[in-house]
């Protein structure tokens, strides 16, 4: 009997190394566990029926393009959509053997913190059946919370991989820009976005990172990684250096047992032998959020331009005229969140607008790589919470899209600067997950692994939701 | 007080690459509509661009031969439209950091050289193929439906943008003739005009002479001959003149040229004004051409038609010159010059007839042509003409053509002078009367009888004697 709650992937690899169960059985677990879970959880947008592969299975994100499998970004401008070729990611994951479970929620263009932008319904928490999963990737993270899947891929373009494993207790990485193609990957905000695992130790991460990191040809912002990735051993932080970003940790709004859960964690870095001291990041933190808010809607305005429903995608029916086939197609097709930054992004880029806007915005996006480089000369590590908050309840935030992107005030810095970060669960406050966040220089993947590991063998966090053990 | 032209050029070069700009499907004419296409340039989600190395090249190239400064780093840029011939709703281009800046081109004339600034030659996409079916004009507006075949979509397209230099519609035609030329010797394009793979707009205006500021222009397009546009400038120009000169104001406008009936005719003006909102492309990092590429280049461009030009125009007289030149032949008649070949009547046999003949120059043997040339004045013009047109035929002999085609053996053409001369005993008689001018009808009925291949001036001769008989 296998135990989807609790096995990690590297345990599922050992037992398909080993011969004890075959790689049809282990498929055969995640199915039935998604027949039985995912009817409360809606993890799943669809379920691929006779996946290619013997390995470990897998969720990916629906963002991510699969050959012959409908992907629609959460949109139903794209239902229907079956691409014709496989992302390079979902391509690496099939060259490495593993299956295709399905494809799970996101908010619809991975634009949203909860997942209740998604045309298809909300995803749920496996903590509290209540509360949001966290967006945009909360389908992928609730999969592998609730052991729907073994690992999973998502996509952060501000904090859609790192939140969403904050607030269902999995392991996030938002890898260094650049190191991860996202060729076949509907494009959201092009410079800001990365494909990244979702899984429920650090060491499952740098697995699932070692398979789908590496130049691709076809994305020309891709770069070789500078070192193999590691899978973590060391148990103690000695020698590590690690920056407690004051604004980070003292923004107004993260709630007090968040709060005291990082804290713990910080005081665990110590224990472990890291040299721990505060440090400061004004203008990433205070201006951070703002600029996001112009230059992901900005790509996102050019990005989302390309479905006028004349070679793919929903078409309007009735139009008379191509600007009334193009205008009502996307207005049937497109959510608000979607419409609502394309607003801002066309604005943005305005003749008149556009200096003071996206060129002011990317000049400050400049400010914050240095602000971060200038810290990473004195820690190897930068701490916080992932999420000011804990899980959210349902419909908490819909209503108020300020409140929904504030979710992603801390996470967001790190992103604009392209940096590698880090969620891992550091303990629960009202019975739900907090994530800690843990950001370093570039190519910093092997560190943050490392110290990740080393903080999840120590803080003994249980993975599986209380309510499914 | 007399009136200036004032005229600037937009000219777009189709390249010849093998593949397009940014994906790997073969560029070129041909092919089934939408069979030459691919994810990247239907702009499928996720798809992406990787620039072709080869139009980078080629377009450093072309900026060398333009006299432009090769810039330290390029940036492509989207240029956002919604019109059905761009799928992604934009258009990579560059914008304020194009690939080549600041040239100067100079177009020898007979009497003055025209110096042309070169503003810019950057780098970009063309668009699709639309066909709008039904309707007016072949407009979007009005049409039954449309078709697009995106084959052409993705053709890498240079963009040259000269100075408001030229001053007359002669100087802009004998400039794109001789860009045409040079584009043609760098091997980059075919640059045919009726193919579209060269195209350019031009912006006119006049002021009065003397006047430094400039008017307001019009942009004339659609013209797709080197006649064509001249002749559309020349009715551009005149129209202006006019409206001034009633008192009138010209106003920014862009004209269609008719080509079947010479006239201009305005576009439908919109109702706002274009935005492109153009922005840095994300998905591509900027091309940063290593100075010794570009020496290696620079090396590789040929001499320039224009300095060969200025050469040839001393010795050949400037039209001989201009014409071989800009056709491409100076460096057969420099062969057949080397071959014994008199140079005035090489050039000007090439010039003319061998231009008439349309024999590709490459095709031909020069040594054959020098001995063909030097026995023009021997043998019948038709005989020389025909003799001319096989030339590129391979293994062509002039000597064998001469023998086989000529008929100048009087054996041959006594009896035939004698029986049409006893044919026709009244016009005999005439002559004989002493109205010569009846010779000419004796000289028609032996050409029409040898089909034009006997020599006149032999035939003439022959009549004559026999006459006197």
């Amino acid at each position: 009997m296998i135990d989807t709650l609790r096995l990690t992937a590297e345990e599922a690899t050992g037992l398909l190394d080993r011969g004890e169960v075959s790689g049809a059985e282990l498929l055969a677990a995640y199915r039935a566990a998604i027949t039985a879970r995912d009817p409360e959880l809606h993890a799943f947008l669809r379920t691929v029926d006779e996946p290619e592969g013997e390995g470990v299975p897998i969720a990916l994100k629906d963002v991510i393009g699969t050959k012959g499998v409908q992907t629609t970004a959460g949109s139903k401008i794209l239902l229907g959509y079956e691409p014709v070729y496989d992302a390079t990611v979902a391509a690496r994951c099939k060259d490495a053997g593993l299956p295709l479970l399905g494809k799970t929620n996101t908010d619809e263009f991975a634009m949203g913190s909860s997942t209740e932008n998604s045309a298809f319904g909300p995803t749920h928490n496996p903590w509290d059946l209540t509360r949001v999963p966290g967006g945009s990737g909360g389908g992928s993270a609730a999969a592998v919370s609730a052991g729907l899947a073994p690992w999973a891929l998502g996509s952060d373009t501000g904090g859609s991989i790192k939140q969403p494993a904050a607030l269902t207790g999995t392991v996030g990485l938002r890898p260094t820009y650049g190191t991860v193609s996202r060729y076949g990957v509907v494009a959201f905000a092009s410079s800001l976005d990365q494909v990244g695992p979702v899984t429920k130790t650090v060491r499952d991460n740098a697995l699932l990172y070692r398979i789908i990191a590496g130049r691709d040809p076809a994305d020309s912002t891709t770069v070789e990684l500078p070192a193999p990735i590691e899978l973590p051993e060391r148990e103690d932080l000695k020698g590590l250096r690690v920056g407690v970003p004051k604004e980070l940790n003292e923004a107004e709004g993260i709630e007090p047992g968040v709060s005291e859960q990082v804290q713990r964690a910080i005081e665990l870095c110590r224990e472990l032998g890291a040299e721990v001291a505060d440090c400061e990041l004004p203008r990433s933190v205070e201006y951070g959020l703002p600029c996001y808010y112009l230059i992901a809607p900005a790509e996102a305005s050019s990005n989302l331009a390309r479905y006028d429903s004349v070679r793919f995608g929903h078409r309007a029916e009735g139009a008379k005229t191509y600007d009334e086939m193009v205008e009502r197609t996307r207005d049937e097709g497109f959510g608000d969140e979607p419409k609502r930054r394309i607003m801002l992004g066309t604005y943005a880029l305005s003749a008149g607008y556009y200096e003071a806007f996206y060129g002011q915005a990317q000049k400050v996006r400049t400010v914050i790589a240095r602000e971060h480089a200038a810290a990473f000369e004195r820690f190897d590590v930068l701490v916080s919470p992932t999420s000011p908050t804990v899980a959210f309840e349902l419909g908490a935030r819909t209503e108020n899209p300020l409140a929904m992107y504030l979710s992603d005030l801390l996470t967001i810095p790190s992103c604009m600067a392209g940096l590698p970060g880090l969620s891992i669960p550091c303990g629960l406050a009202e019975g739900l997950p907090v994530g800690l966040q843990l950001v370093g220089p570039q190519f910093s993947e092997n560190t943050l692994f490392a110290v990740g590991h080393a903080l999840e063998r120590a803080l003994e966090f249980d993975f599986v939701p209380e309510r499914l053990r | 007080m007399s009136w200036e032209p004032v005229i600037g050029l937009e000219i777009h070069v189709q390249l010849k690459t093998r593949t397009k700009m940014f994906c790997r499907c073969p560029n070129g004419f041909g092919g089934e509509p939408n069979s030459q296409t691919c994810p990247v340039c239907l702009a499928h989600p996720g798809a992406l661009p990787v620039p072709n190395r080869q139009a980078v090249e080629w377009t450093i190239r072309l900026g060398l031969a333009l006299g432009c400064t090769i810039a330290d780093t390029a940036v492509f840029a989207r240029k956002n439209y919604f019109y059905p011939d761009s799928p992604k709703g934009y258009q990579i281009s560059q914008y304020d950091q194009p690939l080549c800046i600041a040239g100067r081109f100079t177009v020898p004339g007979a009497e003055r050289d025209v110096e042309v600034g070169i503003t810019r030659a950057h780098l970009e996409e063309d668009a699709a193929k639309t066909i709008h079916v039904g309707g007016e004009g072949g407009r979007i507006v009005g049409a039954a439906h449309s078709n697009v075949d995106f084959n052409r979509g993705g053709t890498p397209l240079v963009e040259i943008v000269t100075e408001p230099d030229l001053r007359s519609a002669d100087d802009a035609k004998r400039f794109l003739q001789l860009l045409r030329q040079t584009i043609i010797e760098l091997g980059i394009s075919d640059a045919e005009m009726e193919k579209g793979t060269l195209r350019a707009d031009a912006n006119v205006s006049v002021r009065k002479v003397g006047e430094s500021a400039f008017r307001t222009r019009s942009e004339l397009k659609n013209m797709n001959s080197f006649n064509f546009i001249a002749r559309g400038i020349e009715a551009e120009v005149a129209r202006q003149v006019e409206v001034w000169e009633s008192g009138g104001e010209v106003i920014q406008q862009t004209y269609d040229f008719h080509a079947a009936t010479g006239t201009l005719s305005p576009r439908r003006q919109k109702e706002e004004a274009d935005d492109y909102r153009y922005f840095p492309e994300p998905d591509l990092v900027p091309v940063a051409p290593e100075p010794a590429l570009v020496e290696r280049i620079r090396a590789e461009v040929p001499e320039q038609p224009g300095s060969r030009l200025r050469r040839l125009a001393e010795p050949l007289g400037f039209d001989s010159a201009q014409v071989l030149v800009t056709g491409g032949l100076d460096d057969l008649w420099r062969r057949v010059v080397d071959a014994g070949g008199d140079p005035l009547e090489s050039a000007k046999v090439l010039a003319n007839q061998f231009v008439a003949a349309g024999v590709d120059p490459s095709a031909v043997d020069a040594g054959e042509l020098a001995k063909l040339i030097d026995a023009r004045r021997a043998i019948p013009r038709a005989a020389f003409t025909e003799a001319l047109a096989a030339s590129g035929e391979p293994g062509f002999s002039a000597e064998r053509y001469l023998a086989e085609a000529a008929v100048t053996d009087m054996s041959e053409l006594e009896p035939l002078v004698e029986r049409i001369l006893a044919a026709n005993p009244d016009q005999v008689a005439t002559y004989r009367g002493g109205k010569e001018g009846v010779l000419g009808f004796f000289v028609g009925q032996v050409m029409k009888e040898t089909q034009g291949k006997a020599d006149a001036k032999v035939v003439s001769e022959l009549v004559r004697e026999k006459l006197r008989a």
